[in-house]
């Protein structure tokens, strides 16, 4: 398992350095040193003079990807690209554009996403399970059918409108939370309840879907029915037998999604005022704040890749039949 | 569903009303509650330029002057100074020259006295120890590695405001590597700053590992700013630049203590994000005591401010208006401000409905719901605003919205007769009041001419029109009609708008920088009032770099921008006109539009005082523009601010950015109101709970009855 690993991780450099190549380049097509820096100096009385300043103090004053004036390797080590990339895999984020150290702020926003992410996650996966058994235990019967009705309707509709919905209803018209807004400590508690809930409602639609299809999958193997024959109850059949061998594909999905629980919800932390990574990235976007967004996009990769990892792992964890070579 | 419900029950154990985002404790202080949609890029006043962050930094800092609260025109009075300074005017050979001296105004010195006893808030970077030296001032890069926080340095200090921290931030502003945006205009006038800037360059040292060591700028000797004694210093102008007194109101011209570059410059301190950028230290009457703009930043009174009273004299009608009442009191009149992270509107609207946030703007989505129109065009509330006690404050802003034709351009720009009748006829067609009402809910004023309302040089009434695109009528004036329009556009040789060479419509190229779905309706709405006169109008939609990239190489057409005023002068308008300053020369003249009597007219304006001779001056030059029509004149747009009944002497001030010394509030009503507008609802959660167990019930009763059939 240990080669396996190791080989893995071997993958992941190339894929690291093909999605930070692809970032520079769409980022650079888009807007050049030169915008980047206007962003920041500000759209009054700018003198060439000071944009060409800016560049200089902030390293974007070389060629963007080859360096035809620099002899050897440093046709290419004297570039943005190698510059601003190198430090990335010793996860050196270096700083913001505007000045800010990018690995100070990811580690303080990254737990107000994790907030969010981790009890929506919890909380949505009880309902989901739950309610694809309730639904299975109702198979072929209106039940059934009603609330894949309701799931197929909840699954069509836009995630703003769960967040504006929610908010005008439990924050506006109830009054029961505040409708935006993060505290820290046990004050966090009643800014967290309306996302929670907006975000697990949010997510019925698809999750129980997904898990009806995979318990149905079950119902209809052999030892279900050999069970049934056995004259186990129903009750017994579903959460000793279904739900036990439906858990292998819910788990390793869940784990591959694990690491990337840190990365936030881009439109749930920017309408609830969360400050978090989602609304991080939105931010630097917004201000063309390429350290930033280099940054996240590497992070983004690196815990995907880890999220692949941990799920071929984890397989061997809950079925003894696989083994990793 | 259980742990919403308890989470909802533990919410509940405090007080009502449960929504309130605030400690319940703070409910009877006198806290202003506020909101921010985007962090401040910069709190370092040598760098700050925009209106969000001058939110901050102007309750902080103290420029030499300031502009009056309540008097308009707008009036600069001292803040720190003893008084507004007047220019000493002094030939090349330094002989003095009389104040209307027109000619041979070699230099324009500045003494500015500052008052004694000012003293700056309780900082680190001032803290000592027993012996006398910095207690902060020499840390190693591990302990400043190790800080976290300003707070982290517990221990603080002050000491007296002086001259020479206004000379030290003046020559920060020349400091290359801090680029400040006001550096290359401030060259152009301020004598030897060009020479020190390049001086600055050279001998201090360079970054290390992305921080740049502390370089001490009172060792470096600057002529254009000069220490003269410990309460007053000098500046020198090159020649004449009477708007530089409105420049000593502004941030820029704030002092800085040279202990707060010693502490934030030493190694470590940046990777800590420990930065004058950051963590701000001024004199004024407030104090950054909380920064996290990802979430809140607060503002508190400052223990040490030299202490302020309440302006005594306003305008007609402002002690009607109950802006008087504190006259006299002393400033800050609240203790605190805190500014919460709200990105989007509608939840910003709803606390704001709610009691959570004391002021609000409107956004169109909101409009409807709290302005309504009556038949004589006036804005005012809506009965459910007036049911709150909400009032409206509107202003008209010291901008303007205009449509710039690029005079570099060979269809649309030059001095011929044809290209003029044609910017002519544009103008008229292009409907700005339709504009406004559809697109800006009716907040705004059409332009007449470069000079928004408010600042010296503007004409109200008849005297003011633009005729060539307006006539008056009925006592206000009414645009041209489009017939009249076609007329110009034939009398261009553009009968029907056709190119008389192809015969085809004539093409015009618009630069549009709102792509996205909301300017669509903007830009459809564009080409038909080009349609009017025949004229295709091909929309080159682009991001705001390309359109700045255009309008810097002077390729574009015809394109849309606006100008906020820096200070309340028509200098500030007009040099956007002005030759020399076009902007493929890197100036602000965006149509890049040159006149030599316009530029005569404007040279001998900038240097006039207020007075007939310069409205006269000015009445000319706005001639010259409206005949040459370089700019379809667009609007100066309104802004409408909402406030609750609780928040006292809110005037608006488009000039003065500390006003939140003034504001005074009633804490006890704010949290009465609250209360009875926040009442929890709690059936929904009865009815939930009531919900899932009728469900519940028969589901379990049909599992039991499935169960035992199959048993049997």
């Amino acid at each position: 398992m240990s080669a396996y690993l190791i080989r893995r991780l071997f993958y992941a450099l190339p894929i690291l350095i093909g999605v930070n190549l692809i970032t520079f380049v769409l980022f650079f097509v888009l807007n050049s040193p030169d915008d980047m820096a206007r962003m920041q100096l500000g759209d009054k009385r700018v003198t060439q003079a000071a944009v060409d300043s800016w560049k200089a103090e902030h390293g974007y004053d070389q060629p963007l990807l080859f360096n035809a004036d620099a002899p050897g390797l440093g046709a290419f080590t004297e570039t943005i690209f190698f510059q601003k990339s190198v430090k990335l895999f010793a996860f050196d984020f270096g700083s913001s554009d505007s000045g800010r150290d990018i690995g100070y702020d990811i580690s303080q926003r990254m737990w107000p996403s994790l907030a969010i992410a981790l009890p929506v996650l919890l909380v949505g996966l009880a309902i989901n399970i739950s309610y694809a058994l309730m639904i299975i235990f109702f198979r072929a019967t209106y039940i059934d059918w009603g609330s894949v009705v309701l799931l197929v309707a909840m699954m069509s509709i836009s995630g703003l409108f769960y967040i504006i919905g929610g908010q005008f209803l439990i924050g506006k018209l109830f009054h029961l939370v505040p409708i935006s807004g993060y505290d820290t400590g046990p004050q966090a508690t009643k800014f967290l309840i309306l996302p929670v809930i907006v975000g697990v409602i949010g997510g019925i639609g698809s999750g129980t879907r997904l898990y009806r299809t995979f318990f149905l999958e079950e119902i209809n193997r052999d030892y279900v029915r050999t069970a049934h024959a056995k004259g186990l109850r129903e009750r017994v059949v579903l959460f000793r037998h279904v739900l036990r061998n439906a858990l292998i594909p819910i788990l390793t999905g869940v784990v591959a999604v694990l690491p990337l629980l840190f990365m936030g919800a881009l439109i749930t932390e920017s309408f609830f005022g969360v400050p978090g990574l989602g609304s991080y990235t939105i931010d630097a976007i917004n201000r063309q704040d390429f350290a930033i967004v280099r940054a996240m996009v590497f992070l983004g990769s690196v815990l995907y890749i880890l999220g692949l990892i941990l799920t071929d792992l984890s397989y061997t964890l809950v079925d003894p039949r696989v083994r990793l070579s | 569903m259980a742990v919403w419900c308890v989470a909802l029950l533990l919410t509940g154990c405090g007080e009502p009303p449960w929504n309130n985002p605030y400690p319940p404790e703070r409910a009877g202080e006198t806290v202003l509650y506020g909101s921010f949609g985007e962090r401040p890029k910069h709190l370092d006043p040598v760098r700050s330029y925009s209106s969000n962050e001058y939110a901050f930094i102007a309750q902080i800092y103290e420029p030499p002057l300031q502009y009056h609260y309540l008097k308009r025109p707008y009036a600069l009075v001292p803040l720190t100074a003893e008084s507004v300074p007047e220019p000493r005017l002094l030939d090349a050979a330094g002989n003095p020259l009389p104040a209307d001296a027109a000619a041979d105004v070699a230099i324009s010195e500045y003494l500015v006295r500052i008052r004694p006893g000012i003293r700056y808030q309780p900082h680190p970077a001032f803290a000592r120890d027993d012996a006398g030296g910095y207690r902060y001032h020499a840390l190693t890069p591990e302990q400043a590695g190790r800080l976290n926080t300003l707070a982290d340095l517990p221990e603080t200090g002050s000491r007296e405001l002086t001259a020479e921290d206004y000379v030290y931030q003046i020559k920060r502003l020349a400091a290359p590597w801090l680029h400040s945006p006001i550096a290359g205009l401030m060259a152009e006038h301020i004598l030897g700053f060009a020479d020190l800037s390049r001086r600055l360059g050279e001998l201090a040292p360079p970054a290390q590992d992305g921080e740049r060591p502390f370089f001490d700028l009172r060792k470096v000797p600057f002529d254009g700013a000069e220490v003269v004694d410990r309460y007053s210093f000098r500046v020198r102008i090159q020649g004449r630049y009477p708007q530089f007194i409105y420049w000593l109101a502004m941030p820029f011209f704030a002092p800085m203590p040279w202990e707060a570059e010693a502490l934030y410059q030493q190694p470590g301190m940046k990777q800590s994000n420990l930065t004058l950028d950051w963590y701000p230290v001024g004199t004024g009457p407030f104090m950054l005591t909380e920064n996290n703009p990802n979430r809140r930043m607060v503002l508190s009174r400052n223990p040490d401010f030299h202490g302020e009273r309440y302006p005594s004299e306003g305008m007609p009608g402002d002690a009607e208006a109950g802006l008087l009442d504190d006259a006299g009191k002393e400033l800050p009149m609240i203790d605190r401000a805190v500014y919460s992270l709200e990105k989007e509107g509608i939840p910003y609207w709803n606390k704001f409905l709610q009691g959570y946030y004391d002021s609000s703007g409107i956004s169109s989505d909101a409009f409807d719901q709290a302005v309504q129109f009556d038949a004589a065009g006036q804005a005012g509330l809506t009965e459910a605003m007036r049911e709150k006690g909400i009032e409206l404050v509107t202003a008209v802003d010291t901008s303007i919205m205009y449509m710039g034709f690029n005079m570099r351009d060979p269809l649309l720009g030059g001095d011929s007769e044809r290209a003029r009748l044609l910017r002519q006829a544009i103008s008229i067609a292009v409907d700005f009041g339709e504009y406004i009402s559809i697109f800006a809910n009716g907040r705004g004023v059409e332009a007449q001419g470069p000079v928004p309302p408010g600042i010296f040089g503007h004409r109200e009434g008849e005297a003011g029109i633009n005729p060539a695109v307006f006539r008056w009528q009925h006592g206000r004036p009414v645009r041209r009609s489009v017939d009249e329009a076609r007329a110009l556009l034939a009398e261009a040789g553009y009968h029907d708008g056709r190119d008389p060479e192809t015969g085809r419509p004539l093409t015009i190229y618009y630069e549009a920088m709102d792509a996205g779905p909301d300017g669509k309706a903007r830009l459809n709405w564009m080409r038909k009032q080009f349609a009017k006169l025949g004229i295709e109008l091909v929309v080159r939609a682009t991001d705001y770099n390309r359109f700045q990239e255009k309008m810097r190489k002077g390729t574009g057409q015809v394109f849309m921008w606006g100008w906020n005023a820096d200070y309340p002068d028509p200098e500030n308008f007009f040099f956007l006109l002005y030759g020399p300053n076009a902007k493929v020369d890197g100036g602000e003249n965006a149509a890049n539009y040159r006149n030599t009597e316009f530029d005569s007219l404007f040279e001998q304006m900038k240097n006039l005082p207020d007075g007939p001779a310069r409205q006269q001056i000015i009445d000319r030059m706005t001639t010259i523009l409206r005949q040459d029509a370089p700019w379809a004149f667009g609007y100066y747009p309104k802004s409408f601010s909402l406030h609750h009944r609780w928040l006292d002497n809110v005037k608006p001030n488009l000039m003065a950015n500390n006003t939140l010394k003034y504001r005074a509030l009633q804490p006890e009503v704010r949290a009465r109101l609250r209360e009875a507008w926040n009442p929890p609802v709690l059936w929904p959660i009865g009815a939930a709970v009531l919900l899932l167990v009728l469900g519940a019930v028969p589901a379990m009763l049909i599992a039991r009855r499935r169960e035992r059939s199959s048993a049997r």
